[in-house]
């Protein structure tokens, strides 16, 4: 147990995916106008990322390693993720249309995430078991979604600030993201 | 290479198997009506009803009660065929769907002027300067376009002139549809 707790809050605060890694920074960029709609792209991040890196999981370990065609995982990962995604989308759609309401458009847009394929090859990477993997997908999403909430929230004032001319919109926001990414370095050492 | 174009083959299969399967099983149906409304529109997505979409636009005609005949780009024919879904009665084509908003105001020919001050009582927001015998003018920044001056003017010297559209000026016609509804 403590082992995946470590393993969670080293991928939150630690080797954040947004800000150490640097995954997902469209989404990051992008949705991070409102604070609401982050946290619904933070959700489906969460649902998605935990869901595909057990599929990817799976796909690698019980398809890719014995048959030896380790050198496929990343259309496979692709594959895999796409169709699971699409597959969950369509039965929320019908069995859940208040959950489909607030996470339907975000999902198809986070399937094609860099974010979401790089947790899957780095769970591979660090030839990480079942259960770790779920808790890394799980960890780097809760970071993507701590991160893009504390981000958006930052952006809406700055949209109120008497920022220069010439540093409104992007630039500010940019150079917001680079400040919290030395904040986030402060969190290096937390976990070994 | 076999194993790996079949495994990817197989993959694919299977998933779209899976896809297809809970597109049939999880199917959602909407309004029925509302799908055979889509049906008749053409599509193109071009908001010209005021709409974001065809689909939104045949939403708002069947749970907004929106006018049947906003399409453009459709034309009469499609105006016809929703009345006739829809067993409403046929409405020509709205030539108005955008809106002319530009910025009007009065303008005096000052030649033809006789100084009579009728149209200086009439204006609501005191745009038009002059006094008795002497000729009048309308000052344009103030002029709401209300056209009040007109009927008085006994020598119909008072004309309504409209700024000319020019490439600052101009811009899309906001859609009156579900965004601004959502905005309100």
């Amino acid at each position: 147990m403590n082992e995946y707790l470590l393993i969670f809050i080293g991928t939150v605060l630690v080797n954040n995916i947004i800000l150490v890694k640097f995954l997902g920074l469209c989404p990051f960029m992008s949705v991070s106008t409102k604070y609401e709609t982050a946290w619904g792209m933070g959700l489906a991040t969460m649902f998605v990322l935990t869901l595909s890196s057990i599929c990817s999981y799976l796909l690698h370990r019980y398809l890719l390693v014995p048959f030896e065609l380790e050198y496929l995982r990343i259309i496979g990962f692709i594959l895999v993720i796409a169709s699971v995604v699409q597959f969950t989308e369509t039965v929320l759609h019908k069995t859940s249309p208040l959950l489909h309401q607030v996470l339907g458009i975000f999902l198809p847009l986070i399937t094609v995430n860099c974010a979401v394929l790089g947790v899957a090859l780095l769970n591979i990477q660090q030839q990480n078991n079942l259960l770790q993997s779920a808790a890394f997908g799980l960890g780097a999403a809760a970071g993507f979604t701590l991160v893009l909430a504390l981000f958006a929230a930052m952006r809406q004032r700055l949209n109120a600030a008497d920022v220069p001319w010439a540093f409104k919109g992007a630039p500010i926001a940019l150079i917001t993201a680079s400040f919290m990414a030395v904040a986030f370095s402060g969190f290096s050492g937390l976990v070994k | 290479m076999i194993t790996a174009i079949t495994s990817m083959a197989g993959l694919a299969l299977i998933f779209g198997l899976i896809l297809s399967y809970a597109a049939f099983r999880f199917k959602v149906e909407g309004n029925p009506v509302v799908e055979k409304l889509d049906e008749l529109l053409p599509q193109s997505q071009c908001g010209k009803c005021g709409y974001p979409g065809c689909r939104p636009y045949a939403e708002a005609i069947i749970n907004a009660n929106a006018l049947i005949n906003l399409c453009s780009p459709g034309g009469e024919n499609t105006v016809h065929s929703i009345a006739d879904l829809l067993n409403r009665d046929f409405v020509p084509l709205d030539q108005s769907t955008v809106v002319d908003n530009r910025k009007t105001w009065a303008v005096i020919d000052e030649q033809k002027c006789i100084g009579c001050t009728l149209c200086i009582q009439a204006c609501p927001v005191d745009a038009i300067v002059g006094s008795a015998k002497q000729m009048h003018t309308v000052i344009t920044a103030e002029c709401t376009g209300c056209e009040k001056c007109l009927p008085p003017c006994p020598v119909a010297c008072i004309t309504m002139v409209k700024e000319t559209p020019s490439l600052a000026l101009w811009h899309w016609p906001l859609p009156c549809g579900a965004i601004s509804q959502k905005a309100a």
